[in-house]
């Protein structure tokens, strides 16, 4: 079955107010083609659920597409250590929030993979994750989707003396995923670190992934434990060459610290935000267009991962002009 | 003057924390620095763990990001966050986490959430916990690392990101937590711990050029200096280590 489709009409699958979550992790393997067609068919009322995303978020609630989320962190780490359109649209109150740790976000998209309804951790205890909420009653019950409780604390049904948290497990209506391999049947095969991409792929009813590299079947088949999401489980396939840009993928390219640069340098300002939109987003009509604009083949070559590394060792990360 | 900088004594003194054969849960930045100094001396058999999936990197480049490709180098398993969470946080396997935050009380408990009274309408957001309070939770110690500025260190937090000891005694025990807690804070101006009967925070070096006192006097709670000495200043080897080998592209280093 070939399961093979374009990247706009994928991106076109997702409607105003869907619930969703994107794979990667702060600076690697985020679906950044997806979300930029996402801002460029403006789409509305996003509810996003992740663990640490970074810009693919930010540019998101930049632009307007993003009602609510749920999440322990959104910034690019090293790069700027918060996400700055995620910093404004809070303290503007423009946008709906919860907040958890990596552990019970990650938690909370295991159970939801697992078809049960919370998990118990063992985190939390102690802390204002637990005790405060940003949703209020109102929020939640406004949507049927949202947990009507953030959690719940619990003794052990095996000994009384034991407190454990109870996280509620998360169903997306879509997980997009970007990874290194994909097979047009929907076997897709990620190298390097694997975040939470397995669990968001498995909690969705609709999963799309795009990938570096569309391989034969029989590629993948060769070494399936390098496999870890089910062909089944997966809906839509698209081929999209430096589709992360501008983070990394592990074994294809490195993170662009200059487009980043560029990025963090002005979006916390208004006019220097939307002006990156537009010249990078809104302002191209396609991946191959946004490509060209970040700086063409040859730049994006400067960037490919050298081999036995997995990265690029010789980047300029820090002294950039 | 000796030939290092703040950042360099920081870094020096953070890695002394960590024992060899410990299994070392690192963030960002001062953390990596640390680990990877500590790997290169004293503690050549630590391990350093990074959440997003990676066990006991061999960094030959620092990461940007404990997701970074970088973090993939020499690594004895990778997977995601899930397992080391579960498996290996959880699971009581952490001998030692690094935390940082923009407010830090006595007790060591941390705010990396947000500034102001009401958090559903905060003076200022800042990125949230990532694993940061699971790590508080979890990990068997944890070591903060601290900008040391009154208004960093009030009486109390806005919002409790990270458990430290909470109110002080027992209190960590009796929400739940079953092991850890904060054993030093090393900031831009010494180093704290933690008393063992009150768990309050005191000074136990001040860095070279400051006094104890002049470090109460930048803390926003009554700072008990008693006993405090001058902070052990990092030798001529360190700093090469710091310098030719951690850190060559000066990526965290200033």
């Amino acid at each position: 079955m070939d399961k093979l489709i374009g990247l706009a009409d994928a991106a076109a699958l997702v409607p105003d107010g869907a619930t969703m979550s994107f794979g990667g992790f702060t600076t690697q393997r985020h679906p950044m083609a997806f979300v930029y067609e996402l801002v460029r068919l403006k789409r509305r009322n996003l509810y996003l659920y992740g663990h640490s995303p970074g810009g693919d978020w930010d540019i998101l609630i930049g632009a307007g597409c993003v009602k609510r989320v749920e999440l322990a962190y959104e910034a690019d780490e090293a790069f700027n250590t918060i996400g700055p359109r995620w910093r404004l649209a809070v303290q503007r109150g423009e946008i709906e929030w919860e907040d958890y740790s990596n552990f019970s976000m990650v938690s909370r998209f295991t159970a939801g993979a697992m078809g049960i309804p919370f998990m118990p951790i063992r985190s939390l205890l102690g802390s204002d994750v637990l005790a405060r909420q940003a949703l209020s009653p109102e929020q939640r019950a406004a949507d049927p989707r949202t947990s009507p409780k953030k959690l719940d604390v619990i003794e052990s049904p095996f000994d009384p003396h034991d407190r454990i948290v109870l996280v509620p497990a998360i169903h997306t209506d879509f997980a997009v995923l970007h990874v290194q391999k994909a097979a047009p049947n929907g076997i897709v095969r990620i190298e390097g670190q694997t975040f939470a991409d397995v669990q968001q792929a498995l909690c969705a009813d609709t999963v799309i992934v795009t990938a570096e590299e569309i391989v034969a079947e029989e590629t993948l088949r060769c070494e399936p434990e390098r496999n870890l999401v089910p062909y089944f489980a997966v809906k839509h396939v698209c081929q999209v060459p430096f589709g992360a840009h501008p983070y990394a993928v592990y074994n294809y390219y490195d993170y662009d610290p200059r487009q980043l640069k560029l990025y963090h340098g002005g979006a916390e300002d208004e006019a220097a935000f939307q002006q990156y939109l537009d010249r990078f987003v809104l302002g191209v009509k396609s991946h191959a267009e946004y490509l060209q604009a970040v700086g063409g083949q040859a730049w994006l070559d400067s960037l490919r991962a050298q081999p036995g590394y997995g990265y690029r060792p010789d980047l300029q990360r820090r002294r950039l002009d | 003057m000796a030939d290092y900088t703040l950042t360099e004594l920081m870094a020096v003194t953070s890695a002394r924390e960590i024992k060899d054969g410990e299994i070392v849960f690192a963030g960002t930045g001062l953390p990596m620095l640390g680990a990877m100094l500590a790997q290169r001396t004293h503690a050549p058999h630590c391990c350093i763990i990074f959440e997003a999936g990676t066990v006991a990197s061999q960094l030959a480049h620092l990461p940007m990001s404990v997701g970074d490709p970088r973090a993939m180098r020499g690594a004895a398993t990778a997977a995601g966050l899930s397992e080391v969470f579960s498996y290996v946080l959880q699971a009581g396997r952490v001998d030692v986490g690094f935390l940082s935050g923009a407010q830090i009380d006595r007790f060591g408990n941390i705010n990396s959430t947000s500034i102001g009274s009401d958090p559903r309408h905060p003076r200022v957001r800042f990125s949230g916990s990532g694993g940061a309070c699971d790590i508080a939770c979890l990990a068997q110690r944890t070591i903060i690392i601290a900008l040391h500025e009154k208004r960093r260190f009030p009486e109390q937090v806005d919002y409790i990101t990270s458990p430290g000891w909470l109110s002080g005694g027992n209190s960590r025990q009796q929400v739940g937590l079953i092991r850890g807690g904060p054993s030093a804070v090393v900031t831009t101006k010494g180093v704290m711990r933690f008393r063992p009967d009150t768990q309050a925070m005191y000074l136990a070096s001040y860095h070279p050029g400051l006094t104890a006192q002049a470090v109460a006097e930048d803390t926003g709670f009554a700072l008990d200096i008693e006993g405090a000495t001058e902070t052990p200043v990092p030798t001529p080897d360190e700093i090469r280590i710091l310098r030719e080998v951690v850190d060559p592209e000066r990526v965290f280093l200033k």
